[in-house]
């Protein structure tokens, strides 16, 4: 039982669509998706500037996360008293909420992308860190002592062995962190910021322009969706012997 | 070859003892073991699960501390032994990450040999272990008796004066290892180093060494010692001669007379 995924999609825009122009809701209030694709490609010139802004926000934060978290990920692995002293800190610290943090970090760090990013990089660190830890910890005993017999000391240990065997939940946390890498950059933005999504929207929504509002988030979600596949990509890439199991494979 | 000579893998243990001192209470693994290992022989350690086995390979090897007793190799007192024993482990171990020869050349790459260098050094052995046809495929892809291949090539190719082999064919079907028994014999008689081999199976222990040492249950102890005097190589089919079962029989009567239990790992 069941159809692809992309139908039930099909059905809810089409249910949408009916069921505006029956009726009859003022657009400005809910549009039908088919306004809200007119409208997109009215505008796309606009909407296409304001997703590059956002696109370079996502990148450049995640980009710093990512080198960020491989960092304290190693560390937190490496030294007993930074996974004692530090890492809960770390972890506690993510109770903070975004919408709380991002205008001080505005108010720090200016309108400019920095500042947005800044707000990117402090939630999609969290994920690849923990994810990275964990995956350092749990390499194989007896494969750290095969290398110890061949005399490697902790360094190779880290390089040969661990990091390989961490990569693949690295990679998990890369696509947790990635599913709401646009998001945190979004709001950041609405709270303040010269061009991008967050702001575009804002600018949309008070202007009673409700179809670019839902454009914009449109282009929003399919980012993160297109994001959220490059990381899927690129795992393939680096990880070429690695068979994810899906549920064909289920046994 | 002489007893004693530098670099030929003679291994000596005396009264060696091991402790494990978990919360639960201490657990005596090692009680006293002496061995005398000259150099090029295979021997074979047999001996209920829980023995203690592995966790002499692991002192051995360096890789465990011990409380008392010495370990000299070639006669001169060691320390440290780790990067100077190769061993292979129960498991295969190949790094999924890295394909028959990227888990081959492991032990070279620690030695520091070039990328290059190791691979000519693995080069020959490919064909005769049955590998070359799978040089670039990753370790997921082989049989079991394929990674078990793999893994000694990565162990032998160290060139190390002694190796350690705990159980290597333990996971196998009697087919492939009794396969993987005459091959091993076979590539033994041409490189002739010391092997410390791990094994469960009388017959394999016959079939395979110099001489066997019988462990006792916990706290391990050797038991006995028995010279396994048959002539080498190995033919096939000798595992059905008089010599052979009368050795065989002898080794099972050891391991049975102590109330030794094979169940219990």
């Amino acid at each position: 039982m069941g159809w692809p995924p992309l139908v039930t999609v099909l059905l809810v825009l089409s249910a949408w669509e009916l069921f505006v122009r029956w009726q009859d809701i003022r657009p400005a209030v809910l549009p039908t998706p088919t306004d809200v694709l007119d409208a997109m490609w009215d505008d796309r010139a606009n909407l296409w500037g304001a997703t590059w802004i956002t696109l370079q926000t996502v990148f450049l934060g995640f980009g710093s996360a990512l080198v960020l978290a491989v960092v304290i990920g190693v560390l937190v692995d490496s030294f007993g008293w930074v996974r004692r002293s530090i890492y809960p800190v770390i972890v506690v610290s993510q109770t903070l909420p975004i919408v709380a943090i991002a205008p001080l970090v505005v108010i720090w760090f200016g309108f400019g992308i920095s500042s947005h990013a800044f707000v990117v990089a402090m939630y999609t660190f969290f994920p690849v860190a923990v994810a990275l830890a964990q995956g350092l910890a749990s390499t194989d005993q007896d494969a750290m002592n095969l290398l110890r017999t061949m005399g490697a000391g902790r360094v190779r240990l880290l390089l040969k062995v661990r990091f390989p065997s961490a990569l693949s939940q690295l990679f998990t946390g890369a696509r947790v962190a990635m599913s709401f890498a646009v998001i945190a950059a979004v709001i950041a933005q609405f709270v303040g910021a010269v061009e991008g999504l967050g702001i575009y929207m804002l600018t949309m929504k008070n202007a009673l322009r409700t179809d670019l509002v839902f454009g914009a988030v449109t282009v929003s979600s399919a980012v993160t969706l297109l994001l959220f596949g490059g990381v899927v990509v690129l795992q393939r890439l680096v990880m070429p012997w690695y068979r994810p199991k899906t549920q064909g494979d289920a046994r | 070859m002489t007893l004693g000579e530098a670099g030929q893998g003679g291994l000596t243990i005396e009264g060696l003892t091991k402790t494990f001192r978990p919360k639960s209470g201490p657990v005596f693994a090692l009680d006293g073991v002496d061995m005398v290992v000259e150099p090029g022989e295979f021997v074979t350690l047999i001996g209920p699960s829980g023995c203690g086995k592995s966790t002499l390979f692991n002192i051995v090897a360096g890789l465990e501390a011990f409380d008392s007793g010495h370990i000299r190799l070639d006669g001169a007192p060691s320390h440290d032994r780790l990067g100077e024993i190769a061993y292979m482990f129960q498991k295969d171990l190949l790094f999924p990450w890295r394909t028959v020869m990227g888990n081959a050349v492991l032990g070279l790459e620690m030695d520091g040999l070039s990328r290059r260098d190791a691979r000519e050094r693995i080069g020959p052995y490919l064909e005769r272990f049955g590998l070359a046809e799978f040089t670039d495929a990753y370790p997921d892809q082989l049989s079991g008796g394929m990674r078990q291949r793999v893994a000694f090539l990565r162990t032998m190719v160290q060139e190390r004066s002694i190796m350690l082999l705990d159980e290597p064919f333990g996971a196998l079907d009697s087919y492939t290892r009794t396969n993987l028994q005459q091959w091993l014999m076979g590539v033994w008689e041409e490189i002739r180093t010391t092997v410390l081999f791990i094994t469960h199976d009388v017959a394999e222990a016959v079939y395979l060494s110099d001489r066997a040492y019988v462990m006792t249950p916990r706290p391990g102890r050797i038991q006995t010692v028995l010279d396994i005097e048959l002539p080498r190589p190995r033919e096939s089919g000798i595992e059905i001669t008089d010599a052979f079962l009368g050795l065989e029989r002898n080794l099972k009567a050891e391991l049975h007379l102590h109330g030794t239990d094979d169940h219990d790992g």
